[in-house]
């Protein structure tokens, strides 16, 4: 069985690893500073006891007042998976560094999400939208369009 | 002196006998070598995620059938366990068994259908297509006996399935099982040695392994670069914990080896299929309880290993009879990831090749 | 009255050449049909007979599209260059016994018209990449020169072969020298021209120029109408053609015991055929740089081979009885294709980028 870690453990090994670091953990997810997300998912991707060397989903929801940008993330040498969120408040103007170096998986799925969601991806080699056309108005998945 | 030359730009474009469906590749050749491979998506993209928003979770389940439309009830499959896990419906151990059955089938099916177009895209005119067929009109009598339907089945419901097996069912399938072993050799002893096709397809297209898992690939892709990671045995659902069965992995990763871990798949999923004949109970085919769920507020991702690869349903609800957020993680679509990495330096057939091999369905990549 | 009788012959030639290739599209279509298990054209006609003449007459009614900015006087003319030297075939193939047959008299140099005409088509075909102003048609017609250029080589080649153990360029006297069918006495001859045939004629496995899959159809992807018909009808008879002269040089042209030599050439001509495009329905495609390195690297030694074989055979009196000398070639034309086969390395590999 593919078991789900426990956010507040992991946490606290991250926040002996990269001290100062913002992550809280709650249930079986960890919340991250999207500005100390790349620090932290490299933790999470080279620590040999946590090894989460695939991105399985990535993916972010519209709570009206915030987004939550959510990644699954999957440990084919240890069986066990985590959940990692990353909160970003207000609803335009967002932008969350991309975990492309780390994860190749992430390239089109980052894509889908600045094209559905609007949300921006620095340092993502090729951020251009992938389902809609070019110069398609507005970001599809919003709770407010349409 | 030199030559001058100039790399030129073909439009592989999403009308062509042979991108499975309406894809586009934007290929810059140097004569014909492929130096540069720029997939454009979303000519199917019909969203998904946002008409999930407005309808109800029973009323959802036709539209997956419409994901990976050659393997419907394996995505009917994929939904329902996640509205199950969100919800904490208990499903009735006859439907479990039936739902097992039909996503087995359907992997046949899908493999046969994946097979057969690889061989096509190499070249061999439908011959072996049309003999894969031949088994796949057996299993397309079976499925349209139990529902109806031969293409998008909407067979499957949350707390089990619609209706219960109809009686000829299980004896049309006892003899399918029996039978389908020998044709599975046949196309081997013809293919696997076949000088053409290991020109065509050894060695090319090959995806390490270290990158496989970076990329995100499942399925028969991962499997082929030597990871031995099926779902159905490291993280089991429903009840495959009940059968005896292997994985298939390979070395290499190279096309040849995708074809390999498919003929080797089917095999297996005959495997299951007759156990879990033999170990079907009676009763009740759908749990009780309202037909209009509304599941507590919460969040899962549930994944299955769908015949392309594993498919994942993220479900956000908020008590209501509508999902707040769905999202639908498409095996297809991200094994398409690591395709430029896998096409550059080969030649314009190998390409074909390549994506023939990767075994892509248009509905799951632009959902 | 001369120039009657030559109208009258050129006519009956025609009639005659595309009545057998409309024959043989119903042919391959039901052939190809029954090897995939399932029926093929039953509609048109008895047996679907008159699917053929259904497909002209539906082709015929069509529009002729040119391409906007395509070269209109290359892109009329591309489809007749490529039409007529298959045509042109059987002014020399001998159908029936006795000087004057093949309905005109005799050519003594016809081996070499033979080769001189079949690579006209060539020109025909990069003709039609060219002057369609598309892409996919630009890459087809190069890869079309490639391909028909490097196998003119082993299939000229094969030919001398035969030249040399009839000991004449003459079609006639190649067919009256076969008292054993020279398939038999040079199966490694025969092997090289049919193989360098099937690519000539753009056939599977060597038919990447019009690989659906690939590049939708290759330099005539850009043609509709009676320039189609052309091409289609082309390929068909340039399919025949190669078949009749496979049956005259190695299979013994109208020679055989009971039937009439008419009728024995048509069986011959179709059993190749048969062949033709049995393997259509077998065998996946190779890419270019395979079908590159099949000519330069297998077809052309083996080639090389054959002619040193009958060439040695020939001059020596003691090897010049006839079943030592199949005996003989038999064994040595095994051992070469083993050998060859072994060491030339067909796959290409990966090219840095």
């Amino acid at each position: 069985m593919t078991r789900p870690l426990a956010g507040a453990e992991v946490a606290e090994g991250v926040q002996g690893a990269l001290p100062g670091a913002g992550v809280k953990g709650e249930g079986g997810t960890i919340w991250v500073e999207a500005r100390d997300l790349l620090p932290v998912a490299r933790y999470l991707k080279e620590e040999p006891g946590l090894a989460m060397d695939c991105l399985a989903n990535l993916t972010a929801v519209d709570y009206l007042d915030h987004f939550e940008v959510v990644y699954h993330l999957l440990s084919i040498q240890h069986n066990h998976s985590l959940v990692l969120k990353v909160r970003l408040e207000g609803r335009e103007g967002l932008g969350v560094p991309s975990v492309t170096p780390l994860w190749k998986g992430a390239d089109l799925q980052e894509r889908e999400v600045y094209d559905l969601l609007g949300i921006a991806f620095s340092g993502h080699p090729n951020l251009k939208r992938i389902l809609t056309w070019e110069g398609f108005p507005g970001h599809a998945l919003r709770k407010d369009f349409v | 002196m030199a030559l001058r030359t100039e790399p030129i730009v073909l439009n592989m474009g999403p009308q062509h006998p042979s991108t499975h469906g309406v894809f586009r590749m934007r290929v810059t050749f140097d004569g014909e070598v492929i130096v540069g491979l720029d997939p454009v998506f979303g000519y199917l993209h019909r969203g998904f995620d946002k008409l999930a928003e407005s309808r109800t979770y029973t009323q959802f389940i036709p539209l997956t059938d419409r994901l990976d439309y050659l393997a419907s009830m394996s995505n009917n499959f994929g939904y329902c366990l996640a509205v199950e896990r969100l919800a904490g419906i208990e499903v009735p151990e006859r439907a479990e068994y039936i739902r097992v059955i039909m996503a087995e089938m359907m992997r046949i099916s899908s493999h046969l259908m994946a097979i057969g177009f690889f061989l096509n895209d190499c070249g061999a005119f439908f011959t072996p297509l049309l003999y894969m067929y031949r088994e796949r009109e057996k299993l397309l009598d079976l499925f349209d006996m139990v529902s109806g339907q031969r293409l998008t089945y909407n067979y499957m419901r949350i707390g089990g399935v619609s209706h219960d097996l109809p009686p000829e069912f299980l004896p049309a399938l006892r003899k399918f099982v029996q039978e389908m072993p020998a044709f599975i050799d046949e196309y081997d002893q013809l293919l696997a040695e076949n000088e053409i096709l290991l020109a065509r397809s050894k060695g090319v297209g090959i995806l390490p392994r270290e990158m496989a898992i970076n990329a995100s690939a499942s399925g028969p892709v991962l499997r082929a670069s030597g990871v031995k990671w099926d779902l159905r045995k490291k993280d089991p659902y429903s009840v495959y914990p009940r059968f005896d069965f292997d994985i298939p992995t390979a070395e290499t990763g190279d096309c040849y080896d995708r074809y390999r871990v498919k003929v080797q798949e089917m095999r297996q999923s005959l495997r299951i299929l007759e156990q879990a004949l033999a170990q079907i109970p009676e009763g009740p085919v759908r749990a009780e309880g309202p037909h209009l769920v509304r599941p507590p507020r919460g969040e899962v991702y549930s994944r299955i290993e769908a015949p392309k690869g594993e498919l994942g349903f993220y479900i956000v609800s908020d008590g209501s009879v509508a999902p707040y957020r769905l999202h639908v993680r498409g095996p297809s679509f991200i094994n398409l990831t690591a395709l430029r990495e896998m096409c550059l330096g080969w030649k314009l057939a190998d390409a074909i090749a390549i994506l023939g091999s990767i075994d892509i369905v248009m509905g799951e990549v632009d959902r | 009255m001369d120039w009657l009788h030559w109208i009258a012959f050129a006519v009956f030639i025609v009639v005659f050449v595309l009545g057998m290739s409309m024959f043989g599209i119903w042919l391959e279509r039901r052939g190809v049909a029954r090897l995939q298990m399932r029926p093929g054209p039953n509609r048109a006609g008895p047996l679907g007979l008159l699917q053929p003449v259904a497909d002209a007459v539906k082709i015929l009614l069509k529009e002729d599209i040119v391409p906007e900015r395509g070269d209109r006087l290359l892109h009329t003319l591309a489809p007749i260059v490529a039409f007529v030297p298959a045509l042109m075939v059987f002014a020399v193939v001998p159908f029936w016994r006795g000087e004057g047959a093949g309905l005109v008299p005799d050519m003594n140099i016809g081996l070499v018209y033979l080769v001189a005409i079949s690579s006209i088509s060539i020109v025909g075909a990069f003709t039609a990449g060219w002057a369609s102003n598309n892409k996919y048609s630009l890459m087809g017609a190069m890869r079309s020169m490639a391909q028909m250029v490097s196998y003119e080589v082993p299939l000229v080649l094969s030919l001398v072969g035969v030249a040399l153990a009839a000991g004449s360029l003459s079609l006639v006297r190649i067919v009256e020298a076969q008292s054993v069918p020279f398939i038999l006495l040079q199966p490694l001859g025969f092997l090289v021209y049919f193989l360098a045939a099937l690519a000539e004629l753009n056939r599977t496995p060597f038919d990447l120029l019009e690989a659906e899959s690939e590049i939708v159809a290759g330099y005539h992807t850009e043609y509709s109408g009676m320039k189609f018909v052309m091409f289609y009808l082309g390929e068909y008879t340039h399919t025949l053609a190669a078949a009749a002269i496979g049956a005259t040089l190695f299979l013994g042209g109208w020679k055989g015991p009971l039937l009439p030599p008419f009728l024995w050439f048509l069986i011959k001509v179709f059993a190749l055929f048969v062949v033709i495009f049995w393997i259509r329905g077998t065998l996946p495609r190779l890419r270019v740089d395979q079908l590159m390195a099949f000519a330069w690297k297998f077809l052309l030694p083996l080639a090389l081979v054959n002619i040193f074989l009958v060439a040695v055979e020939m001059s020596t009196q003691s090897l010049r009885t006839l079943w030592v000398m199949v005996a003989v070639n038999i064994v040595a034309g095994v051992l070469a294709v083993y050998l060859f086969s072994r060491l030339g390395r067909v796959r290409g590999g990966r090219v840095a980028v």
